[in-house]
C-alpha cells in the first residue's frame, strides 16, 4: 500500500507502517501489526472497545488517525501482559469472571490499567470514573469494578 | 426441538461426544455461545457426567455439517434441553466406558469409580483411563434413555474457558477472522426504512483503488475491496453519490399508542376464566403502560462472512441458529439446501435476534461477486441501531375490580404491540434484510409471535401469576408494520411484567395495603412467595424509608415462561436525575448448574433492564430512525449501575430452567415502583426519565 511511513512502538515493538495519513490507528493495529484486542464498536470513539494507551493515556484507536500516533508508545490490551505473567487486572479479572461477551474488556482493562498506574490504591468512585468511558451492553460493571479493586489490593 | 428426559433419542452418542487416544473429549453442542458461557456450562455437564477434567473437555460450535440440530439458541433455553441432553449422552459414553473398565480390571461394573479420567475399583490391581480405554468403545451407540447420571459434583465450578482469550486479547470474534484470500465488504443501507435506490456512481467507485467489485440489485447496494479501510472508502464514495427515493412511512413516535392501536390488528386471547364485565366489584381501577421501540445496541455491530465456490457456499456469522439461516439462505437465492455449509463464530453479546443472519446474507450477496474469495462484512454502528431488527413497542392496558376487602376481584387485560419474532424462516420466508431489498426479492411480512407453548410473544408473561377469581387476557398484534421487530430478551414479557407489577402496586396502595403483604396475600405458589420473601429479606425490606425524603424502595415478582422465578427490590433515589442505588434480586430457576454462571446472567439481566427502563427508546421522524449512535441512544453507563445482590434458591430436585431472561420484567416494575415511592407518582410510560415524570405530573 502506498502512503506515508509512520514509526510507532506497540506493546514494546517498534514498528514502521506505510499507509496513508488518515488510516484509522485501530486498522493498522488489526490488519497490520496483528493487534486484534483492540476491538471495533463505533468508530467515533464513544464506546471505549478501541482503547489503546498512547504515551500512557487510554485513547479511541479508531478515531486516532495513525500520523497521530507517529513516534508514540502503544499500549494495546495484548501489551499488558508482562511477558508470560498476565497483569494483575487481567488475573483479577479471570478471578471475579468479570465478563459475559468479553468484547468490552480489552478497553475497560486498558482503562483500568493506566488508572492502577497512576492511582494505585483507588477506592470506588475512582474506578467507576476511570471506566466511565467504556461501554458494556451485557451488565458485567459491577464485576469489572470489583475485580479492578482486588487487583489494586493484590498489587500491595 | 430437543427432547426432554426419558424421550427417545434418535442420535448416537458420538453426536455429541468423541473421546480421543490423548482422552481429549470433543462436546459437539448445537447451541452457539453468545456471550452466556454455554461453551463453558456444557463443558460443566460433560466433565461431570464422564468424571473427567474440565480442562480436557473442548466444546466446538455449532456447525449444519458437523453436530446436532438443536434448534436456535434462544429463550434462555439451552442449559434445560440441549443441556440435558448432554447430559444423558454423556452418561451413556460414561456407562460404555464403565462396562469397558470392568471388563479389563476383572471387577463388577458397580464397583467401578471415575474420577479425574481414571477408572479405578477397590481390590483391582491396576487402573485405567478413558485415554486407554478409547479406541475399544464404541460411541455410535444410541443414548440411553434413563442413564444413571451422577449430577453436577464438584467439577462443576468451572472458570470461563473463553475469557483468557479474551482479557488477552487474542482473536476470538468472527471480526478477528482472517480467512485465505480474504476481501471486505461494505453495504451501503437505504436511509430509511422504506427508501429504494434511485442511481448510484457504481462505475466511479469500480475504479476506486483497491475495489474489487460493486454490487448493485434493486435496492441492494454493496462493495468489496481488498482491504476494509478501502472497503469503507468506497462505501462512502457510494453513500455520498447515491439517491435514494424516501417515502414517509414511520408513525408518530410521540404518540405510539395511536400507532399501536391503529390497526389493522389481529386479536386473540391469551387467557380467559370468565367474563371480567359480569364481576360486581366494590372499587375498580384502570391504568395504561406503554414501552417503547428498543434497540439490541450490541457493542459489536454485526458481522458476517461467506465463500461462493460457484456451486456452494459456506458462510460464517454470530447467528443463534445456523441450520435456520442455512435454510434461509438457500431459499432466497433458490440453492439446494446441502449446498450451503453455516459455522458459528463468536461475536458480542447477542441479546435476541440482532443483524447477525442479516450480516451473513450481505457477505453472501457479495462473496457471489468474487467467486472463491471469502468476503468479511461488518456494519457500521448507524446501521447496527438502525437495521437490526428492534424489540416491539408495547401498550398494556389493565381493568380491576377489586372486591370489600380490596382483594382481587377481575382483571381485564389488552396487550397492543407488534410481532415479537421475524426470525430466518418466519412467515414461510426468508426473513433476511438484503433479500428484501434485492430486485425480486422477498419482502419481510409483519412479525410474528411464538406458538403459546413456545412461550408466547406478545403476551409472553401477561398472565399474572396471583390468584384472582375472574380474568380475562387479550392481544391485539399489528397485522402491518412500520418498523422491523423480533426477539429481544423477555420479548412481550418486559412491558407485560412491568406493567402487571406496577399496577398490583397501584392496587396495593388502593386497598390500602402495604406492597408485599398485598403480593404475598395473592400468591399461593411456593416457589413465587418463597422469591418474593428472600429478596425482601436480603435487601431489609422491612426497615425501608417510608414517606418522602427522595428515596424510595419498590418490590416485584414474576414467574417467566411457566419457568424460573425471580423477585426484585430497587431503591431509587429521585432529585433532579433519577438514581438507582442498589438491586436485590432472589431467583429460582430449579437446579443450578453453575452458580456463578447464573448469577452473571442475572446481574447482567437485572442491569440491561435497567438500562432499557430508564435510559432507552428508539428515536425516529416520519422517515428515519434518528437514535443511531451512542449520543443519541444512550445505554446505562459505569456511573450508573447500582449495587446488585443476587440471592440463588438452588432446586436439585427440580429441572434447570434458563436465567438469562427472568429478570428483565420484574426489574422493570420493581424500578418503576420504587420511584413511584420517591416522587409520590406513577409513571407509567417507559423509559423512566426525569421527562417522563414532568409529562406524569401535567397529566395529573
Amino acid at each position: 500500500m502506498t502512503g506515508e511511513t509512520f514509526s510507532l512502538t506497540v506493546d514494546g515493538e517498534r514498528y514502521d507502517v506505510t499507509t496513508a495519513r488518515d488510516t484509522p490507528l485501530l486498522h493498522v493495529l488489526r490488519h497490520e501489526l496483528g493487534k486484534p484486542g483492540a476491538r471495533f464498536g463505533c468508530g467515533v470513539g464513544l464506546c471505549g472497545a478501541c482503547f489503546v494507551l498512547i504515551d500512557g493515556n487510554p485513547t479511541p484507536s479508531c478515531d486516532t488517525p495513525i500520523w497521530a500516533a507517529d513516534g508514540k508508545d502503544v499500549v494495546t490490551v495484548a501489551g499488558l501482559a508482562d511477558g508470560g505473567a498476565l497483569h494483575p487486572v487481567q488475573q483479577a479479572f479471570l478471578d471475579e469472571q468479570a465478563a459475559q461477551c468479553g468484547f468490552c474488556v480489552s478497553g475497560v482493562l486498558v482503562s483500568a490499567a493506566a488508572l492502577l498506574r497512576d492511582t494505585p490504591h483507588p477506592d470506588e468512585g475512582q474506578v467507576v470514573a476511570a471506566l466511565d468511558r467504556n461501554l458494556c451492553r451485557c451488565g458485567a460493571q459491577r464485576r469489572m469494578v470489583a475485580a479492578v479493586l482486588r487487583a489494586a489490593e493484590a498489587a500491595e | 426441538m430437543t427432547p426432554g428426559a426419558d424421550t427417545p433419542i434418535v442420535s448416537p452418542v458420538s453426536t455429541w461426544l468423541h473421546v480421543a487416544g490423548d482422552g481429549a473429549v470433543t462436546v459437539r453442542s448445537g447451541k452457539a455461545e453468545l456471550g452466556q458461557g454455554i461453551l463453558t456450562a456444557f463443558a460443566a455437564i460433560a466433565a461431570g457426567e464422564l468424571g473427567v477434567d474440565p480442562a480436557s473437555v473442548r466444546v466446538v460450535a455449532p456447525h449444519t455439517d458437523d453436530g446436532p440440530d438443536e434448534g436456535i439458541t434462544a429463550g434462555s433455553m439451552s442449559v434445560a434441553t440441549a443441556g440435558a441432553t448432554l447430559r444423558r449422552a454423556a452418561a451413556t459414553a460414561r456407562a460404555l466406558f464403565v462396562a469397558e473398565a470392568a471388563h479389563r480390571l476383572g471387577v463388577h461394573p458397580a464397583d467401578v469409580v471415575v474420577e479425574r479420567s481414571v477408572l479405578s475399583a477397590p481390590g483391582a490391581t491396576t487402573t485405567t483411563t478413558y485415554a486407554e480405554l478409547a479406541g475399544h468403545v464404541d460411541l455410535d451407540t444410541p443414548v440411553d434413555a434413563s442413564p444413571t447420571m451422577r449430577g453436577p459434583g464438584p467439577e462443576t465450578t468451572v472458570a470461563r474457558l473463553d475469557l483468557p482469550d479474551k482479557v488477552t486479547g487474542r482473536p476470538r470474534y468472527l471480526a478477528d477472522l482472517v480467512l485465505p484470500g480474504q476481501l471486505w465488504g461494505r453495504v451501503v443501507r437505504p436511509p430509511s426504512a422504506a427508501a429504494t435506490l434511485v442511481r448510484a456512481d457504481v462505475e466511479g467507485a469500480q475504479a476506486l483503488p483497491g475495489v474489487v467489485a460493486v454490487v448493485r440489485d434493486g435496492s441492494f447496494l454493496g462493495v468489496v475491496a481488498d482491504d476494509e479501510q478501502r472497503a469503507e472508502g468506497a462505501a462512502e464514495h457510494l453513500r455520498t453519490r447515491s439517491a435514494w427515493d424516501e417515502p414517509d412511512t414511520l408513525p408518530d413516535e410521540d404518540d405510539l399508542p395511536a400507532y399501536l392501536q391503529g390497526g389493522p390488528s389481529t386479536t386473540f386471547t391469551v387467557d380467559e376464566t370468565g367474563d371480567p364485565s359480569t364481576v360486581t366489584a366494590a372499587r375498580s381501577h384502570e391504568a395504561t403502560y406503554s414501552k417503547p421501540f428498543l434497540a439490541h445496541a450490541s457493542i459489536a455491530p454485526s458481522v458476517g462472512a461467506a465463500r461462493w465456490d460457484g456451486e456452494s457456499l459456506h458462510v460464517w456469522s454470530h447467528t443463534q441458529g445456523v441450520f435456520a439461516l442455512r435454510n434461509a439462505i438457500a431459499q432466497a437465492l433458490d440453492l439446494d439446501v446441502p449446498a450451503v455449509v453455516v459455522e458459528h463464530v463468536e461475536s458480542a453479546g447477542c441479546y435476541g435476534h440482532n443483524g447477525a443472519d442479516d450480516a451473513a446474507f450481505d457477505a453472501v450477496l457479495l462473496a457471489r461477486a468474487v467467486p472463491g474469495r471469502p468476503v468479511q462484512v461488518r456494519w457500521s454502528r448507524r446501521d447496527e441501531l438502525s437495521w437490526s431488527p428492534f424489540g416491539s413497542a408495547q401498550l398494556v392496558r389493565i381493568v380491576a375490580g377489586l372486591d370489600n376487602d380490596g382483594r382481587i376481584a377481575s382483571w381485564d387485560c389488552d396487550i397492543w404491540s407488534q410481532g415479537h419474532t421475524s426470525r430466518p424462516g418466519y412467515a414461510g420466508t426468508p426473513g433476511l434484510l438484503a433479500a428484501a431489498h434485492v430486485e425480486g426479492g422477498h419482502p419481510l411480512p409483519a412479525p410474528v409471535d411464538p406458538r403459546p407453548e413456545r412461550g408466547a410473544g406478545s403476551a409472553r408473561g401477561a398472565v399474572p401469576a396471583y390468584d384472582m377469581p375472574v380474568r380475562r387476557i387479550r392481544g391485539h398484534r399489528l397485522d402491518r408494520v412500520a418498523l422491523r421487530s423480533s426477539s429481544l430478551r423477555s420479548l412481550g414479557a418486559f412491558a407485560n411484567t412491568f406493567a402487571i407489577e406496577s399496577f398490583v402496586d397501584e392496587l396495593a396502595e388502593l386497598a390500602g395495603a402495604d406492597p408485599l403483604d398485598y403480593r404475598l396475600h395473592h400468591l399461593s405458589d411456593p416457589r413465587g412467595r418463597a422469591v418474593l420473601e428472600a429478596a425482601v429479606e436480603r435487601a431489609g425490606w422491612a426497615g425501608r424509608p417510608r414517606g418522602g425524603g427522595d428515596v424510595g424502595w419498590g418490590v416485584a415478582v414474576a414467574q417467566y415462561k411457566k419457568a424460573g422465578w425471580c423477585a426484585v427490590v430497587a431503591e431509587v433515589e429521585a432529585v433532579s436525575d433519577i438514581r438507582l442505588r442498589r438491586l436485590t434480586l432472589a431467583v429460582d430457576v430449579g437446579r443450578v448448574v453453575q452458580e456463578d454462571g447464573v448469577r452473571n446472567q442475572i446481574e447482567g439481566g437485572a442491569v440491561q433492564s435497567a438500562s432499557w427502563t430508564l435510559k432507552e427508546r428508539v428515536r425516529f421522524d416520519r422517515c428515519r430512525v434518528t437514535s443511531v449512535d451512542w449520543e443519541t441512544y444512550p445505554i446505562l453507563r459505569f456511573s450508573e449501575v447500582p449495587p446488585i445482590d443476587v440471592v440463588v434458591l438452588d432446586r436439585p430436585d427440580l429441572p434447570s430452567v434458563g436465567a438469562g431472561e427472568v429478570a428483565q420484567g420484574p426489574t422493570a416494575a420493581a424500578i418503576a415502583n420504587a420511584l413511584a415511592a420517591a416522587v409520590g407518582l406513577r409513571v407509567r410510560d417507559l423509559p423512566l426519565t426525569p421527562d417522563a415524570v414532568v409529562a406524569a405530573m401535567e397529566r395529573g
